[in-house]
């Protein structure tokens, strides 16, 4: 998912060294519609500043933290190594979650999800509106930073909510499949809704891209 | 230093509960300053919205999450007390810091403190600073200094050097 190209001259120089002979630096993807696409439900300055400067900063960071920690790989620095997780987890979370958040919005987006994926909704939530309430309600209810997530669970074959906390990753934290993120970070909704969390997440169900979370759902289902 | 006056005819009517007989709620204090006092560092628009919005919700659900854990007290239900302590963490948190922090700031601020050691919080939840600064913290600290209330820094020093 994330853009980790070994490059292949690297890949013939240093075999020894595996896949950290030669890699290419996380970058930040491009959004796939223009910053003022999602109006009037998220605007355009927050689209703009969310994904060219918070999420741009996370890769970033996590470019930098990757550099110090191969350094201190390769240098068997094990307390630099430990160190350096909380950034590792703070920065590459960021940049995973973000990359899948673009993808899960769309101009075209909103209404509700169709076939397979409705019909686990169904099952697991009850009905459609409840699965909307709940993931609306874990996410408003997250105390600070955070986000709320639709996940799949592998072991058990079923749909769960959860929230993290600050830019924690889903499947890393829980194990869960990360398949719908909600941010309710201030940054996603605050020059547009202020304090109001409720009302920016009665907006986004308005640009939610069932297409792509039910692409996600169908990979993970297999 | 928060405003819990417990009522004087709740402690006479019900000694036997104690500081629980009659206690008033926490209620958000007044700022100050206006709102629009600490210009240009914090624009009124946020010091409006951080005071009146965010830390009055602190305040409220703090009085209700006390209420609801007075009654697990007095049931003996020690799992729901348990259940509410990250609420009353985060509220309880929530308004003591809030409480310092309108105190930290003054609109006649700003300097160096007197030869002491500052005793100081500094907001960088996002609501503190983005409406102004977006998502550059950095601008931010560097404008509050302009703001920070030297006269009440010393004073918590000076207070908890006993």
């Amino acid at each position: 998912m994330l853009c980790r190209a070994v490059c292949s001259a690297g890949a013939r120089l240093a075999p020894a060294l595996g896949a950290l002979g030669c890699r290419q630096k996380h970058s930040l993807p491009d959004l796939p519609y223009d910053y003022g696409a999602l109006e009037p439900h998220i605007n355009a300055q927050i689209m703009q500043l969310h994904h060219s400067k918070h999420h741009a900063a996370y890769v970033n960071n996590l470019n930098a933290t990757e550099e110090q920690y191969r350094e201190a790989l390769a240098k068997g620095d094990v307390t630099t190594q430990v160190a350096l997780q909380p950034a590792l987890k703070f920065n590459g979370g960021g940049h995973i979650n973000h990359t899948i958040f673009w993808t899960n919005l769309s101009p075209n987006g909103g209404g509700e999800p169709k076939g397979e994926l409705l019909e686990a909704i169904k099952r697991d939530f009850g009905s459609f509106d409840k699965f909307k309430e709940k993931l609306t309600a874990v996410s408003v209810g997250v105390q600070g930073s955070g986000w709320g997530w639709l996940g799949f669970n592998k072991e058990q074959r079923r749909l769960q909510i959860a929230a993290c906390s600050n830019q924690d990753p889903l499947q890393g934290t829980t194990g869960l499949i990360p398949l719908l993120g909600i941010d309710v970070w201030e940054h996603a909704y605050y020059l547009q809704y202020k304090n109001v969390r409720p009302d920016y997440l009665k907006a986004i169900w308005n640009v939610i891209n069932w297409d792509n979370v039910t692409e996600r759902y169908m990979a993970c289902k297999k | 230093m928060l405003c819990r006056a417990v009522c004087s005819a709740g402690a006479r009517l019900a000694p036997a509960l104690g500081a629980l007989g009659c206690r008033q709620k926490h209620s958000l204090p007044d700022l100050p300053y206006d709102y629009g006092a600490l210009e240009p560092h914090i624009n009124a628009q946020i010091m409006q919205l951080h005071h009146s919005k965010h830390h009055a919700a602190y305040v409220n659900n703090l009085n209700a999450t006390e209420e609801q854990y007075r009654e697990a007290l007095a049931k003996g239900d020690v799992t729901t007390q348990v259940a509410l302590q990250p609420a009353l963490k985060f509220n309880g948190g929530g308004h003591i810091n809030h409480t310092i922090f309108w105190t930290n700031l003054s609109p006649n601020g700003g300097g160096e403190p007197k030869g002491l050691i500052p005793l100081l919080g500094i907001d960088v939840w996002e609501h503190a600073y983005y409406l102004q600064y977006k998502n550059v913290r950095p601008d931010y600290l560097k404008a509050i200094w302009n703001v920070i209330n030297w006269d009440n820094v010393t004073e918590r020093y000076m207070a908890c050097k006993k």
